[in-house]
C-alpha cells in the first residue's frame, strides 16, 4: 500500500487576520501558517492504512513558511518520505495547483492512493482532489471518512453526506480521495520524536514544473464581515435594569 | 522559606529509567521499605493499580513493564504528597513517576484529547489555551498601573516578573495579574514583564510525560532571558517556579528566583501601612502543592492574609504538608474529562467541601491553576453563593484600595 498525501499550509485563525492594503489578500505581517486540518486527517488516515497494511507514505507539500516543521512532523508520525515543492506560490488557483501537481506527482507513482484534505480553509474550494483525479485519469471520491482495503486493487470507501447519512462505495485503485476525517483524530507526536526526525531525516525538494494555468476566477475584494447588529447592555441596579427591560418588551409589543 | 536542601534532592543530571540505579536518586529508590505510606497519602491512591510502592517492587523484580501497559498512572497529579510522606525521602514525584508516566504514554494508544490539545497549544502558541501569543500582554491595558514590557523598553530592571499563562490569558487569572501589578506598584518595585515574548515555562510538560516539549520551551525561555538584564525573576506560577528552580539550572539558569507570594511577604513591613481598607472576611487558605509541600512556603501567605485588617484566618482540616491537591498538577488540568469518564472524584470538589466546612467565605490561593478549578468546583457543588475564590494578591490589592 503506497500512499501519497498532499499537505497545504493555511492561515492559522488563532491569530487575528488582517486584510492587506491591496484589499484582495491577507496581510502577511502577522500571518502564521498551519497545516490545513483536513490534510492532517488525510495524513493520519494514510499512516493508519500503512500501519494496517504495510507500504510507504510520501508527504508532499508546496513550499510555505513553517512547512519544514510540518513535514518533519509528518515524518515523525510515520511518513517515509517528505517532499517540498518549490516555486509554488500560495496565490495559485485550485486549478493551477492541481495541474502543476498532476505534472509533478507521477514521479511518486505507482501509488495505490492519493489523499488530500477534502477542503482547505483558505479558499473553501474543495476541488483540488477532484481536478487532480481528472488530470491523472483516476477515480475520485470526496468527503471520505473511512477507507477499507479489500482484495488487491479494490477498496471500500465511506463518504459522509449531509445529515449524518453515509454511503459506501467500492473503488478500484489507484484512486484520489478527499479526506473529511480520519478514522480517529490525528495522533499526538512527542516533540522529541519531531526533533529526532529533524536530526536524522531529510526533506526532499522538487521544483514545480511548467507555467501555472491561468486562474479562471479572480478575487475582487477581501473584507471583514461588518457587524449587522449589536447587543445592548442594560445598566443600573437590578430593579432599574428590570424596569428598562419591561419598557423594551412593551415597546416591541411582547408584553 | 525554601531550603537549599530541597535542591540537592533533585536530579543533578538527566535521569532515565536505564540509568536510574546508577544515580544517587535512583539508588535511593532501592532503599524503599515497601511501607505503603505513598499509597495511603495519594489522593488517587484507591484508583491507582500501580502506586509508587508497587512500581518500585516491580522495578526490583524486573517486571516493571506491567506498570507501563496500565493507564491508571495517568491519575497521578504530581502533588508531591507521596514524596513528602516517604520515610526514605525518595523523590517519587520528581523522578520516578514522570519516568514511569512517560512510558505509559508511549504505550497508550491515544492521548486523552483535552491533554493532547493543551500540549499542542503549548508548543505552537506557548500557552495551553491556544490563545494568540500576540495577545499575551493584552491584560496590561486594564491594569490601572503602568507595566513596563522589556521587548519595547529593554533597560535593565530589578524584577523580571514572569506572569505565566493562566494570569496572562484566563480572565480570572488576569484579575490576579492586575492585582499583582498594583501591589508591586504600591511597593515601588522596579519591575517589567516579557510581554508577548514570554512562553509557558513548561513544568507540566515535564510532569505530563512530554520532556521534549519541556526542553523546547526551556530552550526558548532561556534565550529570551539572556536578552535582558535583571536582578531576579519573580513568577506568579508555582509550577513555573518549580521548573526554574529544579530543571532550568541543568541548562545554566542561575538567576535569583522567587514566587510572588513569598516575594511580597518579604516586603510585608513596607506593605502593611498601605493595607488601609478593612476586609471583614473569614478566609481559609489552600496550600498549593508546589508552593507548600514542595517548597515549604507555608507561613508567607498566611502572614500576608493576617496583615489585612479585618481578615480572620481559619485552616482547613488538611493544611500545610497535608493539604489536598486541586487536581491540576501533572497534566490534571487537562484531564478532567478523562477522569470523569473513569469515574474519579474531582479533587477540586473534594477540596472545596473541606473549605466550605470551615465556615469561611473566602478561599484564598497562591497558585494560578486553582482559581478556575475551585470556582468551577464551587459551582458544581452549588456552594458558589457561600464562598468566593481569591488569590492572595487580589485580597492585598483590594485592601490597598481607598474606601469608597
Amino acid at each position: 500500500m503506497n500512499i501519497v498525501v498532499l499537505l497545504k499550509m493555511v492561515p492559522d485563525v488563532v491569530e487575528e487576520l488582517e486584510v492587506a492594503p491591496d484589499g484582495k489578500s491577507l496581510n502577511a505581517e502577522f500571518l502564521r501558517l498551519i497545516v490545513n486540518e483536513r490534510d492532517a486527517h488525510a495524513l493520519e488516515e494514510a499512516v493508519l492504512l500503512k500501519e494496517r497494511h504495510g507500504g510507504a507514505v510520501v508527504a508532499v507539500a508546496p513550499e510555505a513558511p513553517e512547512v519544514d516543521e510540518a513535514l518533519f512532523t509528518a515524518l515523525a508520525k510515520g511518513a517515509d518520505r517528505a517532499v517540498k515543492i518549490t516555486g509554488f506560490t500560495s496565490d495559485f488557483s485550485t486549478r493551477a495547483a492541481a495541474k502543476l501537481l498532476a505534472q509533478l506527482l507521477p514521479r511518486f507513482l505507482p501509488a495505490d492512493l492519493l489523499l488530500a484534505g477534502c477542503q482547505a480553509i483558505d479558499d473553501v474550494d474543495g476541488q483540488l482532489a477532484a481536478i487532480l483525479a481528472h488530470e491523472l485519469q483516476l477515480p475520485y471520491l470526496g468527503l471520505v471518512t473511512q477507507v477499507k482495503l479489500e482484495a488487491a486493487g479494490r477498496a471500500t470507501v465511506t463518504k459522509e453526506f449531509a445529515g449524518g447519512v453515509r454511503g459506501e462505495f467500492e473503488m478500484t485503485l489507484p484512486a484520489v480521495l478527499g479526506i473529511q476525517a480520519a478514522e480517529k483524530p490525528p495522533r499526538y507526536i512527542p516533540v522529541a520524536k519531531v526533533r529526532a526526525a529533524m536530526k536524522t531525516q531529510k526533506i526532499e525538494t522538487v521544483p514545480a514544473a511548467g507555467a501555472p494555468a491561468a486562474a479562471l476566477v479572480e478575487v475582487l475584494q477581501l473584507a471583514k464581515p461588518e457587524a449587522a447588529g449589536h447587543a445592548e447592555m442594560l445598566t443600573g441596579s437590578p430593579a432599574e435594569a428590570a424596569g428598562k427591560l419591561c419598557g423594551i418588551l412593551l415597546e416591541r409589543g411582547v408584553l | 522559606m525554601a531550603t537549599a536542601a530541597a535542591r540537592t534532592m533533585e536530579p543533578p543530571c538527566e535521569i532515565t529509567l536505564e540509568n536510574l540505579f546508577h544515580t544517587p536518586e535512583g539508588r535511593r529508590v532501592l532503599t524503599c521499605l515497601q511501607c505503603g505510606a505513598c499509597v495511603a497519602t495519594c489522593p488517587y491512591g484507591e484508583q491507582m493499580d500501580y502506586p509508587p510502592r508497587r512500581i518500585i517492587a516491580l522495578l526490583r523484580a524486573g517486571l516493571v513493564e506491567k506498570v507501563f501497559t496500565n493507564d491508571s498512572l495517568l491519575a497521578c497529579v504530581a502533588c508531591y504528597a507521596c514524596k513528602a510522606k516517604c520515610p526514605r525521602q525518595i523523590d517519587l514525584t520528581g523522578v520516578l513517576l514522570p519516568l514511569a508516566k512517560e512510558q505509559v504514554l508511549a504505550r497508550h494508544p491515544e492521548l486523552p484529547a483535552e491533554l493532547q490539545k493543551a500540549l499542542e497549544n503549548k508548543l505552537r502558541y506557548g500557552n495551553p489555551m491556544g490563545e494568540s501569543p500576540r495577545k499575551r500582554a493584552a491584560w496590561t491595558a486594564t491594569a490601572g498601573v503602568p507595566i513596563r514590557q522589556l521587548p519595547t523598553d529593554p533597560r535593565p530592571v530589578d524584577v523580571l516578573w514572569f506572569v505565566e499563562c493562566y494570569c496572562s490569558f484566563y480572565p480570572r487569572g488576569q484579575d490576579n495579574a492586575r492585582a499583582t501589578a498594583r501591589v508591586m506598584h504600591a511597593l515601588g518595585v522596579d519591575f517589567a514583564i516579557l510581554g508577548n515574548e514570554e512562553k509557558c515555562a513548561g513544568e507540566c510538560g515535564r510532569l505530563t510525560w512530554e520532556p521534549g516539549l519541556f526542553d523546547t520551551l526551556m530552550d526558548y525561555n532561556m534565550t529570551v532571558f539572556s536578552k535582558y538584564k535583571f536582578n531576579r525573576i519573580v513568577t506568579s506560577c508555582p509550577h513555573a517556579y518549580d521548573a526554574f528552580k529544579i530543571r532550568y539550572p541543568i541548562v545554566g539558569f542561575n538567576y535569583a528566583l522567587e514566587h510572588t507570594t513569598p516575594y511580597v511577604a518579604r516586603h510585608l513591613e513596607k506593605l502593611r501601612p498601605l493595607l488601609k481598607r478593612r476586609l471583614d472576611y473569614t478566609v481559609t487558605y489552600q496550600d498549593s502543592c508546589c508552593l507548600g509541600r514542595h517548597n515549604n512556603f507555608y507561613d508567607e501567605p498566611r502572614a500576608l492574609l493576617t496583615a489585612i485588617p479585618g481578615v480572620k484566618l481559619v485552616d482547613m482540616t488538611h493544611n500545610r504538608v497535608n493539604s489536598i491537591c486541586c487536581g491540576g498538577g501533572g497534566g490534571g488540568m487537562w484531564l478532567d474529562t478523562y477522569y470523569k469518564t473513569k469515574g474519579y472524584e474531582r479533587l477540586s470538589e473534594r477540596r472545596v467541601k473541606e473549605a466550605v466546612a470551615t465556615g469561611a467565605d473566602v478561599l484564598a490561593v497562591s497558585c494560578d491553576y486553582e482559581i478556575s478549578r475551585f470556582e468551577d468546583a464551587l459551582k458544581v457543588l452549588g456552594h458558589d453563593k457561600k464562598m468566593v475564590v481569591r488569590d492572595v494578591m487580589e485580597l492585598l490589592a483590594e485592601s490597598l484600595e481607598v474606601q469608597p
